[in-house]
């Protein structure tokens, strides 16, 4: 990979829900290894610039560019981990057969199974039905989908909530990890992150 | 990319099959359906294994809508839809895939019991077979024409039965060509390859219109 190249990039974006725009003129560049935090007031539309980046939802104005050297085929969403509020997990199978599925997502692939619920240490529950979990555990759960697969970009929406002090220890590692290794992050959060994020991105009130 | 498609597949069985999946709450529902009838028409054996073939395709289309209201939306509820997207794989293929696992789930388990059915209405041994073999071919258009209703409604919320009202003028066309398919051959002395491959350019065509439209829809509704 070469660090130098790659470039997450946004110029003058702009997005409206439902016909009214809830950010407008935002724009930043990201390079390999760096972290954008973004903040910002209730209903800013910080989740709304992280799902527009994921191509979740679409741009009214602007546009995204994604320079990945290697990768030229993939689309931004391809190259992207999106850690929302909603975990994604199906409450009636296992922390293992709901991580199985995500394995097989397009992408560099990560760690085993197994190894990925070692480091967010879930390995003992992995045949326990995700319905069992509590919030905190089912964040974790989620975390795991982010190493299975390796994508350059992570996309994390209000990521610590719900993780008591020692899992925000353990998502800092692997976040910092992810970056050492040349990943890129965008950060939504009102709490102070556990790694130093580059720049800060602040959205003003809608 | 092949392997996250028939993963998926494999899910949406499973996640149907296990508790609260709905897939055994279908067949149940053709049961009662089929089973209700002579209490309504009657004690005679004559006129039941008349309009039996046409029972049983309306239970079975009946059944068919009965559990789509979902499909779409736990995924969308629990944030499985956003990943989904993420994938790699196009909307389009994940929405076949998960009308195939739903197909497999409650559309095949109707065709098996259809024979069964058949014979508590009376009906023939010809008839018995032309409807596992329409049913074979036509519940497959149906889950695909009612997957576009399903993903229609993702958005919404308490849709249930709006898909059905939404589906069932769509699926008219498929209930006369299997019904006419089986009446072909038992009563009318009609040739029966005729309606069957229109039956069978149904489903094909629903086939391709239903994940494309299906996709087109969960799309829009993303906003």
């Amino acid at each position: 990979m070469n660090k130098r190249q790659t470039r997450l990039s946004a110029e003058t974006i702009a997005v409206s829900r439902g016909g009214r725009t809830i950010f407008e003129q935002v724009s930043f560049t990201l390079g390999a290894g760096e972290m954008l935090a973004v903040t910002g007031a209730n209903g800013s539309g910080k989740s709304t610039l992280l799902r527009a980046v994921a191509s979740l939802l679409p741009l009214a104005e602007g546009t995204i560019r994604f320079e990945h050297p290697g990768r030229d085929d993939a689309t931004t969403a391809e190259n992207v981990h999106y850690f929302g509020h909603l975990d994604g997990l199906k409450p009636g199978l296992s922390v293992r057969d709901n991580l199985a599925l995500w394995a097989k997502f397009a992408g560099r692939a990560g760690l085993p199974a197994i190894e990925a619920l070692e480091q967010v240490e879930l390995d003992h529950l992995d045949d326990l039905p995700a319905g069992y979990l509590s919030a905190g555990q089912k964040r974790r759960a989620s975390l795991a989908r982010l190493l299975v697969v390796q994508r350059p970009i992570w996309l994390l929406d209000e990521p610590t909530s719900a993780l008591d002090s020692r899992s925000e220890a353990i998502f800092g590692d692997l976040l910092a990890q992810h970056l050492g290794e040349g990943g890129l992050a965008l950060a939504a959060t009102h709490r102070p992150l556990p790694v130093e994020s580059r720049a800060t991105l602040a959205l003003g009130a809608a | 990319m092949t392997n996250f498609f028939f993963a998926l597949v494999g899910r949406t069985v499973r996640l149907s099959l296990g508790a609260g999946g709905g897939a055994f709450v279908g067949l149940i529902f053709f049961l009662s359906v089929v089973a209700v009838v002579p209490f309504g028409v009657g004690p005679d054996m004559k006129l039941l294994a008349r309009i039996g073939p046409a029972m049983l395709w309306i239970a079975a289309l009946l059944a068919t809508l009965l559990g789509l209201d979902r499909l779409f939306q736990d995924d969308r509820d629990d944030g499985s839809l956003d990943q989904f997207m993420l994938s790699g794989l196009p909307l389009e293929l994940v929405v076949l895939a998960k009308a195939i696992g739903h197909w497999l789930a409650t559309g095949l388990p109707l065709v098996l019991g259809a024979p069964v059915f058949g014979l508590i209405l009376g009906m023939e041994a010809q008839a018995i077979g032309l409807v596992t073999l329409t049913l074979l071919i036509g519940t497959p258009a149906l889950i695909f024409i009612g997957t576009i209703g399903a993903a229609l409604i993702t958005a919404l919320r308490r849709g249930g039965l709006l898909v059905a009202i939404l589906v069932l003028p769509f699926t008219i066309p498929v209930l006369i060509f299997g019904v006419s398919t089986i009446t072909a051959a038992t009563t009318t002395g009609m040739p029966v390859m005729n309606p069957m491959l229109i039956l069978v350019a149904l489903t094909m065509a629903s086939a391709v219109i239903g994940p494309v439209a299906g996709a087109a829809a969960l799309r829009a509704g993303m906003d």
